[in-house]
């Protein structure tokens, strides 16, 4: 059948099974936006920032596991969706993003609202593609999908001139993807596997170190039972969180410069590491010299390039974590002697009695910790929680009690400020059944802010909780601690009304001081569905704690900090 | 620290809009260090070819060898220890030097004088890049006026 390029744009997007595009229309990619105009199959979400579009597809992606898709237009449409682009990229989530670009005819005359799209996607994408006609459309867009999530997923651009979406060509999807050059490794080498459920057996003080692509590969099932089966010991990457519940006695918490004493005690002293999906982030290692010195490292991952590009690992298998553990459990399940590990598990127990993860609470003043636990509290499993970046950020990571894969949605890699409440209404259109939260900073907030407006029209009842500290406060901690207190331009005393703001969007907004005020104001925004800003007004000076300074050890915690 | 070395590294790709531009920019994006580079199409395929010749640690190496197998057009990427490798130089000398004296030094390394005009003399001469380097200094004594050097080739040599 003979469509136009916009036309199968759109039944792409209903063969694949897409039911929500986010995007933002512009001149370029109309033909597209009029197609769209005609069809019931999907729904369109109008975000206000096409940074926010991108977000909230990764929040739908991240909730979900499918490919998250948005449209935007070329020039500044596009710029606008880099951030989020790269932002999925280092977190390596699913998207297909769609970019109009000027006509064929016009491409490299510096016309209106041109720019090298695929030039500038190229270094913070998995891959992507300039459409040349309307006859390549449907494999690529067929393949965009297929690469966005397959292998390790990740983001994929497709920049489609306006001329392509008017042109017209034989449509005919593709029922599967041949790329010859493109072939992800998904069976573990069996001797690598063998050799490595050996090491597990022999091993006295073992640990698992749990990475993001647990969750990508859909295997966190697979590994609490082998946390079980083994009785050995587990840290979280920020990534990892909720691979294990959170009262697994065997989880010893976040891992990294903002991870527990006893999760980064385990990494220093362990014998064997059993990295299943990490990818070693700086953030995580520390100094990588006394990075796990004392121990072999096995590596499971599907990126091959992920595998000894920081530490050397004595255990490298690429493939997909699923299949490996697959083959990995029983292997180790018939020689495994749980009870082995006992003396390790005391020591580990006992690091946590000494120095547990937690904070000192006051009458005085909220403290962010509080606020986070008691959303725990009352909430629980029945909320995902989408973060920006920050205190807030590593606070929620360390006190919110997850209890599922996918119930955190945070950026790792990129650190974007901005990205939680887009992502967060991505999560709420993908999870109806969900309360969906962003614990956010009042730095961070303003980052994309204008989506209260999305999120009302769209009726996605976001709660937002500020973490107010009228400070950029992650910034100021740096401050405190490694420059004298020197705080340039961290301070956020001045500020908008952020009740009044939320009210000026239609959503519903709350001041909060005090913790009956916060149980009241959250349990309203929970009754009554609608979109909210609870501003909390917290402690200015509290500090993420335990912190390994940047490049420091991992055994050398500072613990605590004393003006 | 860990031993820089030199390596060359062959990589075939599927010819596709901007796949140059993706091996470049990996390069550029990670910090690698490009020597030198040749690029043609394979005949007879949709392929084509490019010769690498970088420098770095075993580590660096490696994952250039990696990050380039995960580029989506790549094929195939070869690194051997040995490869036959050959480039070729391109010299040009004032007309007043010794043509047979420039004549004979060519045909030492694999070439010959190409071009004569009123002018100068041009010569081409192919050969294995450390030879290449050995017949740029003894070529300095005639007074070459432009090197044009071709970048590395290289085959398996099984
Ligand atoms: C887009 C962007 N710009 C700058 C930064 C650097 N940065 C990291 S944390 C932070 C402060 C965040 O402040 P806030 O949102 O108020 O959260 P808090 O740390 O106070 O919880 C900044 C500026 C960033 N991560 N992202």
């Amino acid at each position: 059948m003979e469509m136009t390029g916009a036309q199968m744009v759109i039944e792409a997007m209903k063969l694949e099974g897409v039911d929500t595009v986010f995007g933002y229309p512009g001149g370029a990619i109309m033909n597209v936006y009029d197609e769209l105009y005609k069809q019931n199959d999907f729904k369109h979400i109008l975000t206000r920032h096409e940074q926010a579009a991108v977000h909230a597809a990764e929040g739908y992606a991240r909730a979900t596991g499918k490919v998250g898709v948005a449209f935007v237009t070329s020039g500044p449409g596009f710029t606008n969706a880099v951030t989020g682009l790269a932002t999925a990229y280092m977190d390596s989530i699913p998207l297909v993003v769609i970019s109009g670009q000027v006509p064929i005819t016009l491409i490299g005359t510096d016309a209106f609202q041109e720019i090298d799209a695929t030039g500038i996607s190229r270094s913070c994408t998995k891959h992507n593609y300039l459409v040349r006609s309307a006859k390549e459309l449907p494999h690529i867009l067929k393949e965009a999908f297929y690469l966005a999530n397959s292998g390790r997923p990740g983001p994929v651009h497709v920049d489609i001139p306006k001329d392509v979406t008017a042109e017209l060509a034989k449509f005919e999807y593709p029922t599967h993807v041949e790329i010859p050059t493109y072939k992800p490794t998904t069976k573990g080498n069996v001797r690598q596997i063998k050799k490595a459920a050996e090491a597990i057996c022999n091993a006295k003080r073992p640990v698992f170190y749990l990475g993001g692509g647990i969750i990508h590969s859909g295997s966190a099932d697979l590994v609490r039972e082998f946390v079980a089966a083994t009785q050995i010991p587990a840290v979280e990457t920020l990534m990892a969180r909720g691979v294990l519940d959170h009262d697994d006695p065997l989880l010893l918490g976040m891992v990294g410069m903002h991870g527990s004493y006893q999760a980064n005690m385990a990494m220093s002293e362990a014998d064997l590491m059993i990295a299943l999906g990490p990818r070693f982030d700086d953030r995580v290692t520390g100094k990588l010299s006394e990075f796990g010195k004392h121990a072999k490292i096995i590596h499971v991952d599907i990126d091959p390039s992920s595998i000894g590009k920081l530490v050397d690992v004595d255990y490298p298998i690429v493939g997909d974590l699923k299949e490996v553990l697959d083959v990995m459990i029983p292997k180790v399940k018939e020689c495994v002697d749980p009870d082995k590990y006992q003396a390790w598990r005391e020591i580990l127990k006992r690091y946590n009695e000494i120095h547990p993860l937690t904070y000192e609470d006051s009458d005085k003043v909220l403290k962010p910790q509080w606020v986070i636990e008691r959303v725990g509290q009352l909430l629980g499993d029945k909320a995902v929680i989408s973060t920006d970046v920050g205190q807030h950020q590593m606070w929620t990571a360390q006190f919110y009690p997850f209890s599922f894969p996918r119930q955190f949605i945070t950026s790792g890699g990129l650190g974007t400020m901005g990205f939680g409440f887009p992502a967060a209404m991505g999560v709420k259109r993908a999870r109806p059944d969900m309360i969906s939260v962003n614990f956010t900073g009042d730095g961070s907030i303003l980052m994309n802010i204008q989506e209260l407006v999305t999120a009302v029209e769209s009726r996605l009842p976001v709660i937002n909780i500020i973490l107010n500290n009228h400070y950029l406060g992650m910034v100021r901690q740096w401050q405190t601690f490694f420059y004298d207190k020197r705080y340039a331009e961290t301070d956020l005393s001045f500020q908008p009304d952020f009740v009044r703001l939320a009210e000026a969007c239609g959503g519903i907004g709350y001041r909060v001081e005090t913790k009956e005020e916060f149980d009241e104001a959250l349990k309203d925004a929970v009754d009554k569905g609608v979109v909210a800003m609870i501003d909390v007004i917290v402690d200015r000076d509290e500090n993420v704690l335990p912190m390994v300074p940047s490049g420091g050890t991992l055994y050398n915690m500072m613990l605590e900090y004393k003006d | 620290m860990m031993k820089v070395e030199r390596r060359v590294i062959s990589v075939i790709v599927q010819n596709e809009h901007s796949v140059l531009a993706r091996i470049t920019g990996l390069f550029a994006a990670r910090g690698y260090n490009i020597e030198a580079l040749t690029v043609a199409p394979i005949p007879d395929s949709n392929m084509s070819r490019l010769t690498i010749e970088t420098k770095g640690n075993v580590r660096v190496i490696e994952q250039i060898i990696k990050q380039l197998h995960k580029l989506i057009p790549t094929f195939k990427v070869i690194e051997h220890e040995e490869m036959v490798e050959k480039e070729m130089v391109l010299m040009k000398f004032p007309i007043n030097e010794s043509l047979a004296n420039i004549q004979a030094l060519c045909e030492a390394y694999n070439g010959g004088i190409v071009n004569v005009s009123s002018q100068h003399i041009i010569t081409m001469i192919a050969d294995e890049p450390k030879r290449v380097k050995h017949f740029i200094e003894a070529a300095q004594r005639f007074h070459p006026v432009e090197i044009v050097r071709g970048g590395v080739v290289a085959m398996e040599r099984e």
